[in-house]
């Protein structure tokens, strides 16, 4: 997939940052930093308020001791890593067939219709940015929003809706089964009987 | 059905503590020391014994995969690395024992990082699972705490040290040796084989990379003893494994099973049966995205081990069983994991980064009725051009599916032209 930077002036870890950037590069072994590539672009993006700007990716790479374009192949490999902003909120809505055999199609037009945006697109009040993602490994709760590092889960179109408008409204909302289920337990309906 | 008292894991579904403490009140971290005081060969002998088979997807037996390292010069690092990136679609069983039984994957850490020679290993999480890397973090600083971890680790005289290493968002990256590339700060781009990683791995050192699930097993299979584990399930695919059931059942589910349940027990005993009855079952994907579905004729009889799934041209993959009952466009749900295989290819080799997208393409057009008749036969053979083509599997797990599909429900797709 095609992936285009966007720069931003300078950028420049937070002290608090700093500190987790040298246990960091301490996993692994001697001249073998480079393979902090990845922990250490998250870092920044979460720094950055969810995305990882063309100067944070040339500061990093340097500071490894790496070519600048070694940092622009890894960045726009690795689907994570957003190369411009995207809202407070980023719905990554699971695309994949187990979702999608649950739903996931109905979720995502409800979603473009109350939100009034295209897929990778962010609304205007800065609030929410939508992507339809590739299965994100929660198969057997589908269909899975994954809201910044959270998971929602077993939605309907008017689960999805209520935390949309929860979100917005500034809410706390509760990550998981948005039914209640335990975990990946079965959800309890009596004696399993059938529809 | 598997006997309560054979489970592994019992605390899958979270509803107890995954804190040290609580791992320890389930028997993990229990005789740690004493199973390295007997020696490597006695680890590799009894998980060879055991018969476990890789719990990844391809199931290649785990203990003959770890006598696949050289003889230790004792200068050369070893490494062991714990595949946590779990992607494939139907596919999300490591997930619970991340969250809820991390301390059962750094006790086979431990023990199998032993018995391959190595001080140090890392764990290859995916960076979707942000929650569960946290749980992992946690767990493992509770283990050097406890001095389960490090120096002279569980007091078994041996140094072990282990890391989170979270990925990025690539489906490639569970390929090993697209790993071990992402791991060492690169694109997930997959290495020729040979040389296996057993050889030349993780900084061109000695390694062995295995699924969350094959480590960790790995304590209880000590535990209770080789002859224990393969006592259940089949010959030649013995223990107990866990399944993931998703699609359209009525309670979809994670559990835990024998190797050779039938595929009809599993969804009904534990998914709460197809929806709309048995009957109303369309076809099944029994391991994964990446194995050819399966019609209901043969879900009827099926056993779930990689043996007898093998025999009906499938596959059990990683147990990520997906349930598709007769409302289901077939069409539109393979094309979708076509979708999937476009979006993930590395692009390297040439055949997968152009078939993908037009496989894809393809399967749309035919599953939108626009298709004509030599189109079938011409996506059936871009599959073979595709398959065996590549350096690494993705290019066979994006032909399988549509094989698949074209085995079983070539009429379907006829219908539609």
């Amino acid at each position: 997939m095609k992936k285009s930077v966007t720069h931003y002036e300078t950028f420049e870890f937070s002290e608090k940052n700093k500190k987790k950037l040298t246990d960091i590069l301490t996993r692994y072994p001697e001249g073998r930093q480079a393979s902090a590539i990845l922990p250490l672009f998250e870092l920044a993006q979460r720094q950055c308020g969810g995305w990882l700007p063309g100067s944070a990716i040339e500061k990093i790479t340097q500071m490894l001791g790496l070519p600048v374009i070694r940092g622009y192949e890894v960045a726009t490999f690795y689907t994570m890593f957003n190369l411009k902003p995207v809202g407070k909120y980023h719905l990554q809505v699971c695309g994949t067939t187990p979702c999608m055999l649950r739903g996931s199609e109905d979720l995502k037009a409800a979603c473009q219709k109350k939100l009034s945006i295209g897929l990778g697109e962010t609304t205007k009040d800065g609030l929410f940015t939508l992507s339809e993602v590739e299965c994100i490994g929660a198969c057997v709760n589908a269909p899975v929003v994954q809201i910044n590092d959270d998971f929602y889960e077993d939605l309907t179109k008017e689960s999805f809706i209520k935390l949309l408008d929860d979100l917005k409204e500034g809410k706390k909302v509760k990550a998981g089964s948005v039914i209640g289920r335990q975990g990946s337990a079965p959800e309890k309906k009596g004696d399993h009987a059938q529809e | 059905m598997l006997k309560n008292s054979d489970r592994i894991f019992t605390n899958l579904y979270g509803t107890k503590d995954w804190r040290l403490k609580g791992a320890e009140k389930r028997g993990d971290w229990e005789k740690t020391a004493g199973f390295i005081k007997k020696g490597q060969e006695w680890i590799i002998n009894e998980v060879i014994a055991s018969g476990l088979r890789g719990r990844g997807g391809a199931g290649f037996p785990t203990g003959r995969k770890w006598t696949f390292m050289p003889k230790d010069d004792g200068v050369t690092p070893r490494y062991l690395i714990i595949n946590a990136d779990e992607s494939e679609p139907g596919t999300c069983k490591d997930r619970d024992i991340l969250r809820n039984e991390p301390h059962k994957l750094i006790e086979g850490a431990l023990l199998s990082g032993f018995a391959i020679g190595s001080h140090t290993g890392y764990i290859y999480i995916r960076g979707e699972f942000y929650r569960e890397a946290e749980i992992l973090e946690t767990a493992i600083a509770e283990a050097y705490e406890a001095k389960l971890l490090g120096k002279n680790a569980a007091g078994s005289g041996w140094d072990f040290d282990l890391y989170v290493h979270r990925g990025a968002g690539a489906y490639i990256c569970g390929e090993e040796t697209a790993l071990l590339e992402s791991l060492e700060g690169r694109k997930g781009m997959p290495r020729l084989k040979p040389p296996f990683p057993a050889v030349i791995g993780l900084y061109g050192c000695p390694t062995i990379v295995n699924n969350v699930e094959s480590i960790a097993v790995v304590p209880t299979i000590l535990r209770r003893g080789a002859a224990w584990f393969a006592g259940i399930g089949t010959p030649d695919n013995t223990g107990t494994k866990i399944f993931c059931i998703s699609g359209h059942v009525n309670t979809p589910c994670n559990v835990e099973e024998a190797m050779g349940i039938p595929l009809k027990e599993l969804i009904e005993k534990h998914a709460g049966g197809v929806r709309g009855g048995w009957n109303n079952l369309l076809a099944v994907i029994p391991g994964g995205s990446s194995v050819p579905l399966i019609p209901k004729e043969i879900c009827d009889t099926v056993l779930m081990d990689f043996t007898s799934l093998a025999n009906v041209k499938s596959g059990l993959g990683t147990a990520g069983v997906i349930v598709m009952d007769k409302s289901t466009d077939i069409i539109r749900a393979i094309a979708r994991l076509s979708k999937f295989y476009m979006h993930e290819s590395c692009g390297q080799c040439t055949p997968c980064r152009e078939g993908t997208g037009w496989m894809w393409r393809m399967l749309m057009r035919l599953a939108e009725g626009k298709g004509v008749s030599e189109d079938i036969d011409k996506l059936l053979d871009v599959t073979y051009e595709v398959e065996g083509h590549t350096i690494c599997a993705l290019g066979d797990a994006a032909a399988w599916p549509i094989q698949g599909l074209i085995r079983h429900f070539r009429p379907e797709i006829e219908r539609r032209l």
